[in-house]
């Protein structure tokens, strides 16, 4: 007879073992080596560009907005859904921000609850009209992604809000800013903080074992007491709220309000949590497959753009390293159950 | 015409990883028989299956075709070798039509190479009528009830040009009348020289169809007999390699208060006005009693379960009172909170959440214990979860693994682990024992009777008979969800129960 404690330590390493076997990180290796072997022309390191820090601070800050786009689509994603709208509510959350900043000239203690409340009530919208009529969620969100992109520009009157002859207001600065003598990006440190944050609400809460129940098995999960149409909405909210979190920062780090800002956005968050290792069916996955997905496709884009490769390339590379990635994931998956 | 056996697998051995699936296993099959294949889960019979089927490539040993050897390296070869395999769950595609299923990937074609639908109306009626079903085949598969769709299945392999016909389970979800029908095909099939495979848990059945009955164990072949010489006390203790003296253990039981009341209980069918899948059903469940619910398939007991349940929202008409007190329950939550547990008869699609760890099933009704300051504590879960896995005996690797590698009777205790983690005082059980194993369904059993004991009140229902009879200290019996008759344990017999419930 095993101990307890002994037994969560069995259970523990069991967990570290499959990390390792975690085909994900290998990935990760895979694309750091190659980036080391083309390391692009640098001035500050005789090695190249790889070689030194600002290389890698500059990824993490080019895709931290995306990557707190994927923390929201995450959890979408476990419940079992899809959330399409993201990268339009990045546009209109930005323009919003930018609009009670720069056009009303408020507060940002005003400006950045505001925006927040906005993006999650467009999500929330997305989860109710999910749950109420039963429809489906790639559906509903395509819908909230033609409409939010609509009042993004709405809202600026089709066009960018600037702040032209008056002065920008700080806040935009320092949203923008880079710490640690500039070594680190703010927009790193909320991406960062918002996977340990969803770390947290995923293990650690009530909420996060729900979603992973849901997206596992809706009716076992409603048989067990989940309700289930309060936590899928709930999942839509979150989404929508850290759509908000990322049009702040994106609107930030441009100094302006851009009504097409995160065209498109969307489908690299889904790439990200896909190429991460999270089933698209629900229910399997987690925040760290995130990050880890996230760190793929930043270190990808930034290797083949470093050395020059042209932007038609880069696109049809990402493509077929999505596919690959998920071809492995899966061919992982067949010999563990088998 | 030659002598040999219509199939000889001789000396089979398989090995897995870490297992070994089967070792020197001899099978035998004749033209015209019907050969009952059992063991417990895990025995090795659907490994063996697989290897006839040539899903698998046994590591040794070999395959006879009417004496000749017979190497499938895939299913397609068995298939073309006139192998079929009937599973549990049917591999028809439910919204293409019946012809289209049956003639799928071989369509017969016109000049044009296009497809002649007319010939292929014509060849599937055809192949149906050899059954005596005169169906509409050009009607998607979706349209008819399991039963009907498992022929389909069947018309299918026959137009294969099937000679082995192996069943996996096949009755799990058809109806005492339904299996009957079943039953008359696979004499037909006995009748054109067809040999048949025949898995099933069910002992009423192997004995009713089988010629001959094969007993696996632990991957060995532990006896063939010819079934009217094989007692069934003797083919149990073969599969479970002891002697169950007493299968149904006994239990004085002690009936206390009123639990569960329910009065003048309505489901209406949806999208249908005056059918009522539950008809006016008032009854009471006391504690340490187990009140079985009998019925034929589609009598409403099921459905009764989940309206106490809560599971059909605000549809139900009529009134549930939990010791003495009026409740309302209209959903799941309502009904946990009023100390209610309850096992869906389909353990996949209703019971477990599949990619998620047995820790973590067994722990979902529960995890407000589970938690320290709001937070969920993991040392709290595995306390817990161990406990309950070393008092239902569940085996499994670790309690981190996922649910859906464990066999169906471990699978089942999950599940009846995670509602008495959330200490129910009414346990509402539907089909507790579906297709577990022996030895699995004796623990649940005198798991039942230990739950009894300790003052919950049980409703329990199982398409088993004798198993009903054994456990219940009283019977309902449903038809047309209206209770028509109620028997003490003493009362009851088999055939009193069937009069009531046809």
């Amino acid at each position: 007879m095993m101990t307890e404690k002994s037994k969560f330590l069995a259970n523990f390493s069991s967990a570290a073992k499959n990390v390792s076997r975690n085909r994900g990180l290998w990935a990760l290796v895979a694309v750091l080596i190659i980036g080391a072997a083309f390391p692009g022309p640098s001035e500050k390191s005789k090695l190249g560009a790889f070689f030194s820090w600002d290389y890698h601070r500059d990824m993490l800050r080019e895709y931290s907005i995306h990557g707190i786009l994927a923390c929201g689509m995450t959890i979408v994603i476990l419940a079992g859904g899809i959330d399409l709208s993201v990268g339009s509510l990045l546009g209109m959350t930005g323009m919003l921000f930018a609009y009670v900043m720069i056009k009303l000239q408020l507060s940002p203690f005003l400006a950045i609850p505001v925006t927040l409340l906005a993006g999650s009530a467009a999500g929330l919208l997305n989860g109710a009209v999910i749950t109420t009529f039963k429809i489906q969620p790639f559906v509903a969100t395509l819908a909230m992604m033609v409409s939010a992109r609509g009042l993004a520009k709405f809202i600026g009157g089709g066009r960018t809000i600037q702040a032209g002859t008056q002065p920008l207001p700080p806040i935009f600065e320092q949203i923008r800013a880079q710490i640690l003598s500039n070594n680190l990006a703010i927009v790193t440190i909320i991406f960062l903080l918002s996977v340990a944050i969803f770390w947290i609400v995923l293990n650690r809460t009530r909420f996060g074992r729900h979603l992973f129940a849901i997206g596992g098995n809706e009716e076992a999960a409603r048989l067990s007491g989940v309700r289930v149409n309060l936590v899928k909405a709930t999942a839509f909210g979150i989404s929508g709220l850290m759509s908000a979190v990322a049009g702040i920062c994106y609107a930030g780090s441009t100094d302006y309000g851009n009504p097409e800002a995160g065209t498109a956005y969307e489908l690299t968050a889904i790439a990200m949590v896909v190429i991460g290792g999270t089933s698209l069916m629900g229910g399997r996955g987690g925040i760290l497959l995130t990050l880890l997905g996230a760190l793929i496709i930043g270190y990808t884009e930034k290797i083949l753009s470093i050395n020059g490769v042209k932007i038609a390339y880069e696109f049809m590379v990402k493509g077929a390293i999505i596919v690959a990635a998920v071809i492995i994931q899966q061919t992982g998956r067949r010999t563990r159950t088998s | 015409m030659s002598d040999s056996p219509l199939l000889e697998m001789k000396h089979i051995s398989k090995a897995f990883p870490g297992v070994r699936a089967l070792s020197d296993v001899s099978f035998e099959l004749h033209k015209g028989e019907v050969v009952g294949l059992v063991g417990e889960n895990g025995a090795g019979k659907s490994t063996l299956m697989r290897v006839l089927s040539g899903v698998y490539a046994p590591d040794e040993g070999e395959i006879l075709i009417e004496g000749k050897p017979a190497r499938f390296s895939s299913p397609k070869d068995a298939e073309m070798a006139g192998v079929a395999i009937i599973h549990q769950e049917l591999s028809l595609v439910p919204s293409v039509s019946v012809m289209e299923n049956i003639l799928m990937g071989r369509e017969p074609r016109t000049r044009w190479k296009t497809i002649d639908w007319r010939e292929m109306a014509r060849v599937s009626t055809e192949l149906l009528k050899l059954m005596e079903m005169p169906i509409d085949v050009r009607w998607p598969v979706e349209e008819f009830s399991v039963a009907v769709q498992q022929m389909i299945e069947i018309a299918k392999a026959l137009s294969l040009n099937a000679r082995i016909l192996i069943m996996d389970e096949p009755t799990s979800s058809l109806s005492e009348h339904e299996t009957k029908r079943l039953f008359d095909i696979v004499r037909r099939l006995k009748g054109r020289g067809v040999g048949v495979v025949y898995i099933s848990h069910k002992m009423e059945e192997i004995y009713e169809i089988a010629d001959r009955i094969t007993v696996l164990r632990d991957g060995l072949h532990i006896g063939t007999a010819p079934a009217r010489e094989l007692p069934s006390e003797k083919m149990i203790q073969w599969m479970v390699g002891r002697k169950i003296n007493q299968f149904f253990p006994s239990r004085t039981s002690q009936i206390g208060e009123e639990l569960l009341r329910v009065s003048a209980l309505t489901l209406p069918q949806p999208g249908k006005t005056g059918v009522n899948l539950v008809d006016n059903v008032s009854f009471s469940l006391y504690a340490g009693e187990i009140l079985g619910l009998a019925g034929l398939r589609g009598a409403g007991n099921s459905e009764l379960l989940g309206t106490i349940f809560g599971r059909f929202g605000n549809l139900p008409k009529g009134e549930i009172f939990i010791q003495e007190r009026k409740v309302n329950i209209v959903s799941p939550p309502q009904a946990i909170e009023n100390g209610m547990a309850y096992l869906t008869n389909d353990r996949k699609a209703s019971g477990m959440i599949l990619p998620m760890s047995v820790l973590h099933n067994m722990t979902l009704v529960s995890l407000r214990q589970m938690t320290r300051f709001g937070w969920l504590h993991p040392l709290l879960e595995q306390r817990s979860a161990s406990t309950y896995q070393d008092s239902l005996a569940i085996r499994t690797p670790s309690l981190r693994s996922e649910v859906s590698t464990l066999s169906g009777g471990n699978q089942q205790k999950v599940i009846l682990a995670k509602w008495l983690m959330s200490e129910p005082r009414i346990l509402l059980l539907d089909e507790p024992t579906r297709g577990i194993d022996v030895g699995a369904k004796a623990e649940i059993y005198s798991l039942m009777n230990t739950w009894a004991s300790e003052g919950k009140g049980i409703l329990l229902i199982t398409s088993e008979l004798p198993e009903l009879l054994a456990m219940s200290d009283r019977i309902l019996v449903m038809h047309r969800g209206e209770v028509t008759a109620e028997f003490s344990h003493d009362e009851a017999t088999q055939e009193k129960v069937m009069a009531a419930a046809m």
